[in-house]
C-alpha cells in the first residue's frame, strides 16, 4: 500500500482535467476491441484519476474527430488529452496539432496505440478489451506527469556541404549555388565527375556522357558560390543541424594550384607509367603525375607519390624541371581546414561489384572477359583503345560477343538485390558492339527490366539490330573446348530456358554487367556523419516511400546511388530534391527541434562518462573542470540510451522522464484503480 | 600431435587400395595420426539417399554416433573418400538445419542403442587436414625427391569442394589446395579448367553413355594441356577415369593413355618411398611411362613472381584477387 | 473442301493430367535440410551448369517448373533425377540457394514409391546396392556388379571382362563380401528408420 501511494504522487497541484478519446479506426480496432465499453470504463473507473470525459468515435484522425477534441478542450477546460488509436508514428502530430489549435500545449496530448499493440495482435475480444483499458489507464497516468514543453529553435547557417562530386552531388551543388547560397563541394578523387565521367554513352538516348556532364562540371568549377575541394576527404563532423563544423583534409597534390596553368607538360614528360586502376578501370595507363581525364575539373594534376620515382629513389623530378610556372612542390603537405555549414548532402555514389569473385565466369583468369566499366572505357573515344571494341590483345575485333546480365546481383551468393541499371546497360553495350563491329551479339538475361521513359523502346531498337537474346542466367564461361569449333574461343554454357536445352555458345569476348555495390567505406562514413546504413551498406533514408532523400538525422540528406542503385535521371532528381529540402531549411532561417530530449542532473552526475561513448549522436560533452557530463539539447534526439545506461540515474528525459514512465507502468498494471491483477 | 578419427569408406579396402596404402605410408612422416572408427559401416554412397530419407541418414549417422563415442579428446572425423566425406558432412549439417530430421534419425539410432548430437563432430576431408592442420611447410620439409619435370593435372572431382556448407575450401569451383600441395612436391601443375567437373559417378553402371562423355571431356582436356598424369583424391573418380578409360576409348574411338593416380601416392614418391609400397601398379592405365620422367635431372628454374604486365602488346589484365587460401611456403634462397 | 457443320467430331476428353498443387510442398518436406524450393526464379543456372543435362528428359529448371505446376505424373516419370550425377554445381551457383541436388534424391525416392520410373536400371541399381549394405554393412562391388549386369546389361558382360579381371588381378575387387561385426545393431536401426519414414508420410 505504501509503495503504491509513493509512485502515484502527483506533481502538479492543479486539478487534472483529462479527456480520453477511443478511436474505432473503422473495424481495425472496433473489430477486436469493444470500444464503447473501453470509453465507458475510462469515464467511470478513471474518474478519480482526472478523466472528465471519455468518447469513442469512428475515425479520430478525421477533421470531425479532431474537432471533438478541440471542442472538449475549450468547453470542458481540459488540460490533458489521451487518444487511444493507431501508432503515434502516424498521427501523434495530427492530435498534437489539434490540441495546439485549441489553445493547449501540444505536449499535453499523449497517444496510446490500441491498434498495432492490441487489436492487430490479439485473437480474443475479451482479452483485447481488457488490454485496451489497461493501456488507456497507463496513458492517463503518464499524461498526469506531462509538463508543457516548447520546441528549441536554432539558427541555420546558410552554407551547405555536399560530399561527393558525381552527377548527384554536382546537381545538388548547382541548385543551391544558383539559388544564391554557398556550397562546399568535397570530392576525394582529383576531379569531380564521378562514375558518369567514365562512361561512353548513356541510355536510352545514346547521349555522350562526357558531353552532357562536362558543362555541369565546368559550371560547378567556375560558380562563384561553389568552393570546390577536390582530392579532399572529410575527417570529422561536429555539431548539429544548422551548425555543423566539418574538418576536411585537403590531400597534397604536390602541385601549387595558384601557379599551375593546367598545361599538361608535366604529364607528358613524366617517365613513370602505371596501370590506371581507377579511371581507366585497369584497362589503360597513366603517369605518376596525372589528371584523370582531359576534361577534369579542376584541371590541376595530382602526383601519385606511391608510384613516383622521386619518392621511391630520389631521382627524376622531370615534372619540376619542365614546369613553366614552377608549380611542382615536392614538399607540399596535406592541409586541414574546417568549414561551417548548416546542412550536409551525402552523394558518395557506388562501387562496382568485383567480378573476380565469381570464379566460374573467368574474369581475371580468361583474357577476354571484361567488366562493364572496362567496356565503358573501351568504347569511350578518349579511352585506351580510342573507342575501338577489341580483344585483350588490343587489336583483334571480336566476331561474336556475349553480354551477361545479373552478374553479382539478384544472387544470394553475392548481392541479393537488383542493381537496376544493368539490363539497360547491357542493351546499350549490345547496341555499341553492333555499331562498332560486325559481331554477332548475344544477351543473356533472366528478366528484362526496362521500366522508364523510352527504355522499352530502346529494347525494341536493340532487337531490330539483330541482337540474339537468350533467357538464361549463364552457368559458366570457359575456355575448355569440348566440341569442334570451340577451340580458341570462350564458351558460354547456359540453359536457354525458353527452349529448355543447355547450349554451349562460342564467342570471342564476354562482357559482364557487374552489379552496383555500396562504397567499401560506407559504414565508416555513415558513422562519421551520424546516419544509419543498411546491412548492405546503402545509406538509410527516412522513409523508403515518402522521404527518400532525408535521413533520421536532422540536417543530413542523401542523394544518388549512395542511397541505392539507380540510373542517372533518378540521381539527378534526388540531388535536386535534397537541394530543395536544404533550401527550404535555409529559407526558414531557423529550425525548431523536438523538445523530447535527455538532460543530466549535474548534482547527481558522478562523472563516470559511461554515457559519453554510448550516445549515437555524439551529443554528450564532458566538462573536465566540473567533472560532469552535459547533453547538447540541439544534438540530442531523445533516443533514451543514456537514460537507461546511467548507473546513478542522473539522466532523465523531457517527454520520457522517470516519473512519466513509472506512472505509465503503474497505470498499465491497474494499480491506480486498486486492482493488482495484470491483464492478459 | 592430434589424433583424428578415421573413416576409410568401403572403396579404400578394395578398389582404391592404392589410396589406403599410400595414405598409411605418408601418415607417419607428416605426423598424421589416424584412429579408425571401430565397426564403421558403409555410408550408402549416392545410392541410399535416392531410396528413402530417414534410413539413408540413419545409416550415415551410425558412423557419426560410433565416432562420437570413440572420440577421445578429438572431435574431427577425417574421410578420404569424397562421397563418404560429403555424406557425413551433409548429414551433420542437415540435421542441424532441420531439427526434425535430427530427431527422427536419433529415434532410429536409439533402436541400436546409439545417439548422435548434430554438430558435435567436425567432418573434414583428408586434403583439408593436410593443408590446414599439418601445413604445407611440414609437407615440404619431407620432400627429398622433388617431382620435377612431371606435368600433373590436379583433379578434385565435384563432391569435395561442393557444396561446402562449412566453408573449408578456398573456392567451390577453382580451389587451389590440391594445386598448392602438388607444387610443394615439386611437380609442374597445369591450370586445369575442369578440375572440379564431374567424372560421372555411378553413371558408369547406370547410364554408361552419359558417363563416358563426362570421362572423355576430362581426359581430353588434360591431354590438351599435355599433362603426364591426372592426380585425384576420390576413389570413384580414379575408378571411372582409370578403369573405364578403355571402354571410353572404345566408345569414342579415341586412344587416351592417361594414368590416374592418388595425390597421396605422389606424396609418397616425393618423400622418397618405394613406388611398390604406394600402390603403383594397381592402376589399369599404367603410370610407368610418366614415372620414368621423375628420374630426370632438370635445371631448376628461378621463379619470379610476375608483376602486372606492363606495356607489352594489348591491354592489361586485372590483378588476381587476394586469396584467403594458404600461401606457398617461401622458397629458400638458392 | 468446305467444312460441313454436321461433321462427326470425337467427344471431348477430360484431360488425364490433374494438377496437384500440393506437390511442391510435399517435395520440400521430404528433402533433407531446408530445400528453399519455393524460391526458384527459373533463371536456368542449374540447367546451364548440369554436365549431364543433354541426356535428361527435362533440365533441372524445367523439372522444378513442373513441380510448381503440380504435374506430379510427368515430373516423377522424368528421367532427370536418375541422370543427375550429384556434382553440386547447381547448388553452389543457384542465386536463390535452392538445394537442387538434394531435391533430386527426394524425387528419386518418390518415383520409386509411386512405381513411376521409366528407366528401370537406375533404381534397381540403387536397390541392389542398398540390399548388399543392409546384408553386410559394407558395399560389395563384385556382387553388385555381377547381379546388376546379369540383370540389365548381360550383353556387356563379355566386354567388361578385361576390366573386371584387371581389377580382380590387381586385388582391387574382392569376390567375397566383407562384413561388419554388429550387423544386428545396424539392422535394428534401419528397421526403425523405415518405420519412422513410413509413419511420417501417412
Amino acid at each position: 500500500m505504501a509503495k503504491k501511494e509513493k509512485t502515484l504522487k502527483t506533481q502538479q497541484p492543479q486539478e487534472e482535467r483529462i479527456g480520453v478519446y477511443v478511436c474505432h479506426c473503422g473495424s481495425n480496432i472496433a473489430g477486436m476491441v469493444d470500444v464503447e465499453q473501453v470509453a465507458h470504463w475510462a469515464e467511470t473507473r478513471l474518474k478519480d484519476r482526472g478523466v472528465v470525459v471519455a468518447r469513442d468515435y469512428k475515425f479520430m484522425c478525421s477533421s470531425l474527430g479532431q474537432e471533438l477534441i478541440e471542442k472538449d478542450i475549450k468547453e470542458q477546460k481540459l488540460n490533458r488529452v489521451v487518444v487511444a488509436a493507431c501508432s503515434p508514428h502516424l498521427h501523434e502530430k495530427t492530435f498534437r496539432t489539434a490540441t495546439e489549435r485549441a489553445g493547449l500545449n501540444p505536449f499535453m496530448c499523449e497517444m496510446v496505440s490500441i491498434r498495432e499493440q492490441v487489436s492487430w495482435v490479439s485473437t480474443d475480444k475479451g482479452e483485447a478489451t481488457m488490454k485496451s483499458e489497461a493501456m488507456i489507464s497507463g496513458g492517463v497516468e503518464r499524461v498526469r506527469q506531462n509538463v508543457p514543453l516548447e520546441p528549441l529553435t536554432v539558427p541555420i547557417n546558410p552554407a551547405t556541404l555536399v560530399v561527393g562530386g558525381g552527377i548527384a552531388g554536382i546537381q545538388s551543388a548547382l541548385e543551391i549555388a544558383d539559388a544564391g547560397f554557398h556550397v562546399y563541394l568535397v570530392e576525394r578523387e582529383p576531379s569531380i565527375g564521378g562514375h558518369m565521367a567514365q562512361f561512353d554513352k548513356t541510355f536510352p538516348t545514346m547521349d555522350c556522357a562526357a558531353c552532357i556532364l562536362t558543362p555541369k562540371m565546368v559550371q560547378a568549377g567556375g560558380h562563384p558560390n561553389i568552393t570546390l575541394l577536390t582530392y579532399s576527404e572529410v575527417e570529422h563532423v561536429d555539431g548539429f543541424v544548422g551548425n555543423f563544423a566539418v574538418t576536411i583534409r585537403k590531400k597534397a597534390r604536390m602541385v601549387d594550384t595558384e601557379l599551375c596553368t593546367g598545361c599538361g607538360i608535366c604529364q607528358e614528360k613524366c617517365p613513370k607509367k602505371v596501370v590506371d586502376d581507377f579511371y581507366e578501370a585497369g584497362l589503360g595507363y597513366r603517369k605518376a603525375i596525372y589528371t584523370p581525364f582531359p576534361q577534369a575539373v579542376p584541371r590541376f594534376p595530382v602526383m601519385d607519390i606511391d608510384n613516383c620515382i622521386y619518392f621511391e629513389k630520389g631521382t627524376c623530378k622531370a615534372c619540376e624541371k619542365f614546369c613553366p610556372t614552377e608549380a611542382i612542390d615536392f614538399e607540399q603537405k596535406d592541409e586541414i581546414i574546417t568549414v561551417e555549414v548548416g546542412n550536409i548532402i551525402l552523394a558518395t555514389g557506388y562501387d562496382l561489384f568485383d567480378a573476380r569473385r565469381i570464379t566460374h565466369y573467368g574474369y581475371g583468369r580468361l583474357a577476354n572477359v571484361f567488366t562493364s566499366l572496362e567496356m565503358e572505357r573501351m568504347c569511350n573515344a578518349a579511352g585506351p583503345t580510342n573507342g575501338e571494341v577489341v580483344l585483350r590483345d588490343g587489336k583483334t575485333k571480336p566476331q561474336a560477343v556475349g553480354i551477361l546480365h545479373c552478374v553479382g546481383s539478384r544472387d544470394r551468393n553475392y548481392n541479393n538485390y537488383c542493381s537496376v541499371i544493368c539490363c539497360m546497360q547491357s542493351l546499350k553495350f549490345a547496341h555499341l558492339v553492333h555499331e562498332r563491329t560486325g559481331a554477332t551479339v548475344y544477351n543473356f538475361y533472366i528478366d528484362m527490366r526496362t521500366p522508364f521513359k523510352d527504355y522499352d523502346e530502346f529494347y525494341q531498337r536493340v532487337l531490330e539490330e539483330g541482337t540474339l537474346f537468350v533467357r538464361g542466367k549463364v552457368a559458366e564461361v570457359t575456355d575448355a573446348a569440348r566440341l569442334p569449333g570451340e577451340e580458341g574461343k570462350l564458351i558460354i554454357q547456359v540453359e536457354d530456358t525458353l527452349v529448355g536445352k543447355q547450349r554451349r555458345i562460342p564467342v570471342d569476348m564476354v562482357i559482364l554487367s557487374s552489379g552496383l555495390e555500396p562504397r567499401k567505406d560506407s559504414k565508416e562514413v555513415a558513422k562519421q556523419f551520424g546516419i544509419s546504413c543498411s546491412a548492405n551498406g546503402w545509406f538509410t533514408e527516412k522513409h523508403p516511400k515518402l522521404d527518400p532523400v532525408a535521413t533520421m538525422t536532422e540536417g543530413i540528406y542523401i542523394a544518388g546511388c549512395a542511397q541505392g542503385p539507380k540510373d542517372i535521371p533518378a540521381s539527378v532528381v534526388q540531388g535536386a530534391a535534397a537541394s530543395a529540402r536544404v533550401l527550404g531549411k535555409i529559407e526558414q532561417k531557423e529550425v525548431a527541434l523536438e523538445p523530447i530530449r535527455a538532460s543530466i542532473n549535474e548534482e547527481q552526475c558522478s562523472g563516470c562518462r559511461i554515457c559519453n561513448d554510448l550516445c549515437p549522436f555524439n551529443a554528450i560533452l564532458f566538462h573536465e573542470d566540473l567533472m560532469v557530463s552535459e547533453i547538447n539539447p540541439a544534438l540530442c534526439q531523445g533516443c533514451g540510451t543514456c537514460v537507461a545506461a546511467c548507473p546513478a540515474g542522473a539522466i532523465s528525459g523531457t517527454g520520457f522522464s522517470n516519473e512519466q514512465i513509472l506512472a505509465q507502468i503503474d497505470g498499465l498494471l491497474l494499480l491506480n484503480v486498486g486492482e493488482e491483477k495484470i491483464p492478459a | 600431435m592430434t589424433e583424428y578419427l578415421f573413416y576409410p569408406g568401403c572403396s579404400m579396402e578394395s578398389s582404391a587400395k592404392a589410396y589406403l596404402d599410400s595414405l598409411m605410408a605418408i601418415a607417419d612422416p607428416v605426423g598424421l595420426k589416424l584412429k579408425e572408427i571401430e565397426d564403421w559401416n558403409c555410408c550408402g554412397a549416392t545410392e541410399y539417399l535416392g531410396i528413402s530419407l530417414t534410413p539413408a541418414y540413419a545409416l550415415i549417422s551410425r558412423n557419426l554416433a560410433l565416432a562420437a563415442k570413440q572420440a577421445n579428446g578429438t572431435k574431427t572425423v577425417v574421410a578420404p573418400c569424397s562421397a563418404c566425406y560429403l555424406n557425413l558432412a551433409k548429414a551433420d549439417f542437415y540435421m542441424q538445419e532441420r531439427p526434425k530430421l535430427g530427431q527422427m534419425v536419433n529415434q532410429a539410432l536409439e533402436a541400436g542403442g546409439l545417439s548422435y548430437k548434430p554438430g558435435s563432430l567436425d567432418v573434414r576431408h583428408l586434403l583439408d587436414v593436410l593443408i590446414y592442420d599439418i601445413g604445407l611447410e611440414t609437407i615440404k620439409s619431407k620432400v627429398v625427391r622433388p617431382l620435377e619435370g612431371l606435368r600433373v593435372a590436379p583433379y578434385l572431382g565435384c563432391m569435395v569442394p561442393r557444396p561446402d556448407y562449412e566453408h573449408r575450401w578456398s573456392d567451390p569451383e577453382y580451389p587451389v589446395e590440391l594445386d598448392l600441395l602438388l607444387e610443394v612436391l615439386g611437380a609442374e601443375v597445369i591450370d586445369f579448367p575442369l578440375k572440379t567437373h564431374c567424372c560421372g559417378g555411378h553413371m558408369t553402371q547406370i547410364g554408361p553413355e552419359t558417363a563416358f562423355e563426362l570421362i572423355r571431356r576430362l581426359i581430353s582436356s588434360a591431354d590438351q594441356y599435355e599433362a603426364d598424369m591426372m592426380v585425384t583424391l576420390c576413389p570413384m573418380c580414379q575408378m571411372n577415369l582409370d578403369a573405364y578409360q578403355g571402354e571410353t576409348n572404345r566408345f569414342f574411338g579415341t586412344d587416351f593413355n592417361m594414368p590416374i593416380v592418388f595425390f597421396t601416392q605422389l606424396m609418397g614418391l616425393a618423400f622418397g618411398l618405394e613406388a611398390k609400397d604406394l600402390g603403383f601398379g594397381s592402376e589399369l592405365v599404367s603410370a610407368k611411362h610418366a614415372l620414368e620422367k621423375i628420374g630426370v635431372e632438370l635445371p631448376p628454374e628461378t621463379q619470379d613472381v610476375p608483376a602486372r604486365p606492363r606495356k607489352k602488346e594489348g591491354l592489361p589484365m586485372p590483378a588476381p584477387l587476394p586469396s584467403t587460401a594458404p600461401q606457398l611456403p617461401k622458397e629458400d634462397e638458392a | 473442301m468446305t467444312i460441313s457443320p454436321t461433321i462427326e467430331r470425337p467427344p471431348a476428353t477430360i484431360p488425364k493430367q490433374i494438377e496437384d498443387l500440393t506437390l511442391l510442398e510435399e517435395v520440400a518436406t521430404r528433402t533433407a535440410g531446408v530445400s528453399r524450393l519455393e524460391m526458384c526464379i527459373q533463371c536456368g543456372t542449374c540447367g546451364g551448369s548440369c554436365p549431364s543435362s543433354a541426356d535428361m528428359d527435362h533440365t533441372p529448371r524445367m523439372l522444378f517448373a513442373m513441380l510448381r505446376a503440380g504435374m506430379r505424373q510427368a515430373a516423377l516419370s522424368s528421367n532427370t533425377p536418375w541422370i543427375c550425377v550429384s556434382c553440386y554445381h547447381c547448388v553452389v551457383r543457384c542465386p536463390q540457394n535452392v538445394h537442387i541436388a538434394d531435391v533430386m534424391y527426394t524425387l528419386k525416392s518418390m518415383a520409386i514409391q509411386a512405381k513411376l520410373f521409366k528407366d528401370s536400371t537406375a533404381p534397381d541399381f540403387s536397390q541392389t546396392f542398398v540390399d548388399m549394405v543392409e546384408e553386410y554393412g559394407r558395399s560389395f562391388e563384385f556382387g553388385l556388379a555381377t547381379r546388376h549386369y546379369l540383370k540389365h546389361f548381360p550383353l556387356r558382360l563379355p566386354g567388361m571382362a578385361p576390366m573386371g579381371l584387371g581389377l580382380l588381378s590387381k586385388k582391387r575387387m574382392s569376390i567375397t563380401p566383407s562384413r561388419i561385426k554388429n550387423i544386428k545393431q545396424l539392422k535394428n536401426i534401419l528397421k526403425r528408420a523405415k518405420e519412422l519414414e513410413a509413419n511420417d508420410h501417412d
